[in-house]
């Protein structure tokens, strides 16, 4: 029995982690929150000559052919860096549901495109998962009409799948007549979440109508299961600052580290973290191994760690005293990524209901 | 037990009703607080003060109402107000701490040139304590100030230093005894921002907005006469202050007016076609913290008792500012959670709801559960001073 990264799994993270400490540090996220549209040509090209961006593309569409464990490595290293980097919708969603959806000449067509980072794709599955101000999109004839409300890395996306009813998926050019793409500002800048209104927008069906609940709900898990891998990341390194900067910082004639409540603040918040790895790397699994448990341990780690995350976002920013309310450290971009990827796919409350409808605790 | 106030004040209710009934369209929009007042605000504050609806027990020479100190009389213009969303009037570090400090440690002459101006809106004030070496720990600041032709010569720096960027005057802590007990050299001095060798750096806090400041100081000049009370005492001074900013930070008729702002939301706002207040989840969420608010305000209820009677309880005192602040975080917590991803939109977007306050006062709410003393610090000061319990040892000193 082995649980954990393999050899290969282990350099993957080693590379992956050096070349986000090197290519994307704080002052080039100040930079790019200000543009606000998720994405950083520098740091996209770069994921892509790494070869990731295939990650769960099968070789003969030009991807890497790894795990979706390597996909949460991936994602873990880009949210310990709160990279602006449309990974998420583009390579971990998009392939999940063309993969299990799309026909041999739509793989052809998307996945080695998407592998060599020549293309970027918005994901709208809100409705699926939440469906607010009426939003929601039609399809029929061709053509799609109606709204998609918080379409993920939708800003920079040069396409977009869009669930339309929770059974049919759908692909739309970005740029196509009829569709109207307005930026949602949210709390975090390092993502850039849309909204697309169709007006008989011409699109085009991947798989077959009404026969891809399967597929829409793979999709939704993967989602998910990033997510909650991204969380990993960006508390994990929010844990990892609060703690030097308890070392450094003195009151009192002594480092606050040697208070013991501040002590039992870190003691917490790493005690609630550490399993999470360990859950992260089961849910990945599995995405791919265990279907069975797939949807229910998706549910269950986004929401268990974003309940974990908010009080790391906190409690770090609170060890850091005045220093935490300010912009000067940046940890608020961590904080506030924490507070997207809470929400986005469902916040915790309504995905464990999802949970219990599926072990058939309640009925839906 | 008797919940009545008796009939006197139940008089003195109708008279506040009347008032608010009749005036309360001039109040300026109670949210609008932390800008330097306006023509409206002072307007506002002034017939306030006339009617003995704020400043009610400062004497008049000083400005004030000149009432006699009556707490159910203040308890009922909170109340009435609130209630009404009518504006109580200025708040602001000059008013809420300055004031009560001059009034029980100032001169007479000190009290008659600051108090009424700074009552009126007219002079905006900033508290000048915390440095980048000496937050938690106050009482280890740095600033320095000798004594030089008959006046205090500051040099030093202070940060996080509230709305200074457009303060008229600060109330600042210096060390002036450099050579006694750290707490025992401390002077507590008011100083004209416009002081030459003055620089103000303003600091953008995590929700963008530039609220707070680094403030300089290189060869800053003061009358040695604006000092309160005498060299070294600046650290019991400023105590006196603090007591009235712990008062303030955390109180329960904030807590229940978020929660009534939830509630409201909870009903009108649907998902899936659901409305939230359908969702037996996010319902009991709710009714939690409905539940937190309730015993906070009993709690507060019993404070009051206490100051009527004349009786002391330190416990219920000491748990207000750490428990306020987390549940008010808590509050706006639900509110994002409900709204899903609606509750993360930001700025100026699409769909923002409650214009955006949710996500502005959920962390302006931890910007709280740091400032004024930390949770940690409370939490010391809960259980050495409420429980009993000894200081954490001094690290030993190694040789
Ligand atoms: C929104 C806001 C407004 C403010 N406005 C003003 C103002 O107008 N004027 C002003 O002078 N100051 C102001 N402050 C400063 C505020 O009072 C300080 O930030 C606060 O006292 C904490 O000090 P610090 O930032 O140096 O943190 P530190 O004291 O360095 O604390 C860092 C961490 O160490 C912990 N810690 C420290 N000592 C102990 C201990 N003994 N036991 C356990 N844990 C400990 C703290 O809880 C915290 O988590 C403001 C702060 C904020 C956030």
């Amino acid at each position: 029995m082995e649980f954990g990264y393999s050899e290969e799994q282990k350099m993957l993270d080693e590379s992956i982690r050096r070349f986000v400490n090197s290519e994307v540090p704080l002052d080039r996220i100040r930079e790019l929150v200000l543009e606000g549209t998720g994405y950083d040509e520098k740091i996209w090209s770069g994921l892509a000559e790494l070869g990731v961006l295939g990650v769960l593309i099968p070789e003969e569409f030009g991807g890497a052919g790894m795990g979706f464990l390597d996909a949460t490595i991936i994602q873990e290293s880009l949210g310990y860096v709160v990279a602006p980097a449309p990974f998420l919708g583009t390579s971990i969603m998009a392939p999940t549901a063309i993969l299990a959806a799309g026909s041999d000449d739509q793989k052809n067509k998307w996945l080695p495109e998407i592998s060599s980072g020549n293309l970027k794709v918005g994901l709208g599955l809100t409705e699926v998962t939440g469906a607010r101000e009426n939003a929601g999109v039609s399809f029929s004839g061709g053509k799609a009409n109606g709204k998609a409300m918080f379409v993920i890395d939708g800003e920079c996306a040069d396409g977009y799948i869009l669930a339309a009813g929770k059974d049919t998926l759908v692909w739309v050019a970005a740029g196509a007549a009829g569709l109207t793409k307005t930026r949602l500002n949210t709390v975090d800048n390092t993502r850039g979440v849309v909204e697309l209104v169709l007006d008989g927008v011409e699109a085009e069906l991947i798989g077959t109508q009404g026969g891809e609940a399967a597929a829409v709900q793979k999709t939704v898990d993967a989602g998910r299961t990033a997510l909650a891998a991204d969380l990993l990341g960006t508390s994990q390194r929010m844990l990892e600052r609060a703690v030097e900067y308890a070392k450094e910082r003195k009151q009192f004639n002594r480092v606050i580290a040697s208070f013991q409540g501040l002590k039992h603040t870190c003691a917490d918040m790493a005690a609630n973290l550490e399993p999470c790895r360990a859950m992260v790397w089961y849910a990945a699994h599995c995405q791919q191994e265990i279907a069975d448990e797939a949807t229910l341990l998706a549910c269950q780690v986004k929401s268990h760690l974003s309940e974990v995350s908010t009080p790391i976002a906190n409690d770090t920013t609170l060890v850091h005293g005045g220093m935490g309310f300010t912009d000067l450290m940046g940890l608020h971009f961590w904080f506030k990524r924490i507070g997207l990827s809470r929400q986005l796919l469902g916040s915790p409350e309504a995905v464990r209901e999802e949970a219990a409808v599926l072990q058939g605790w309640v009925a839906a | 037990m008797d919940l009545s106030y008796g009939k006197e004040y139940d008089e003195y209710r109708e008279e506040v009703r009347a008032f608010i009934k009749e005036h309360g369209h001039k109040s300026p929009d109670s949210s609008k607080q932390g800008n330097k007042p306006d023509a409206e605000d002072k307007a506002w504050q002034k017939l306030l003060i006339e009617r003995g609806y704020a400043a009610r027990i400062i004497p008049k020479e000083y400005g004030g109402y000149g009432g006699e100190a009556d707490l159910l009389k203040s308890v009922i213009i909170d109340e009435e107000f609130d209630e009404a969303g009518v504006s109580k009037g200025l708040g602001g570090q000059g008013i809420s701490m300055l004031v009560p400090t001059l009034l029980e440690l100032g001169t007479d002459e000190q009290k008659e040139k600051w108090i009424k101006p700074t009552l009126e809106g007219e002079i905006f004030w900033a508290q000048g304590y915390s440095e980048p070496g000496a937050g938690s720990d106050l009482a280890s600041l740095q600033t320095k100030a000798h004594v030089e032709d008959g006046k205090f010569v500051i040099n030093g720096q202070k940060i996080w230093t509230s709305s200074a960027h457009f303060a008229d005057m600060m109330f600042i802590l210096v060390r002036t005894e450099p050579d006694a007990p750290k707490h025992k050299g401390i002077s507590y001095l008011l100083l004209p921002m416009d002081t030459p060798g003055i620089e103000i750096r303003p600091l953008v806090t995590m929700t963008g907005e530039a609220t707070f400041n680094e403030v300089f100081f290189e060869d800053v000049k003061v009358p040695t006469d604006q000092i309160v009370a005498n060299r070294g005492e600046g650290w019991m001074v400023a105590n006196a202050t603090l007591k009235h900013e712990r008062g303030m930070l955390g109180d329960p008729r904030q807590s229940s007016s978020l929660l009534h702002q939830v509630v409201e939301l909870m009903k009108t706002e649907d998902v899936n076609g659901v409305k939230l207040m359908d969702s037996p989840i996010f319902r009991d969420r709710l009714l939690k913290l409905q539940g937190r608010v309730m015993a906070m305000q009993y709690n507060s209820m019993r404070l009051l008792s206490n100051d009527l009677s004349g009786n002391v309880e330190l416990m219920p005192i000491l748990v207000v500012k750490l428990i306020g602040t987390h549940l008010n975080q808590d509050i706006c917590g639900l509110a994002i959670d409900a709204l899903g991803e609606l509750g993360v939109l930001y700025d100026d977007s699409k769909y923002l709801r409650n214009s955006g306050m949710w996500q502005t006062r959920y962390m302006f709410m931890l910007g709280l559960i740091i400032g004024g003393g930390t949770s940690h610090i409370q939490k010391n000061i809960i259980s050495e001073h409420g429980l009993g319990m000894p200081r954490e040892p001094k690290p030993q000193k190694t040789a």
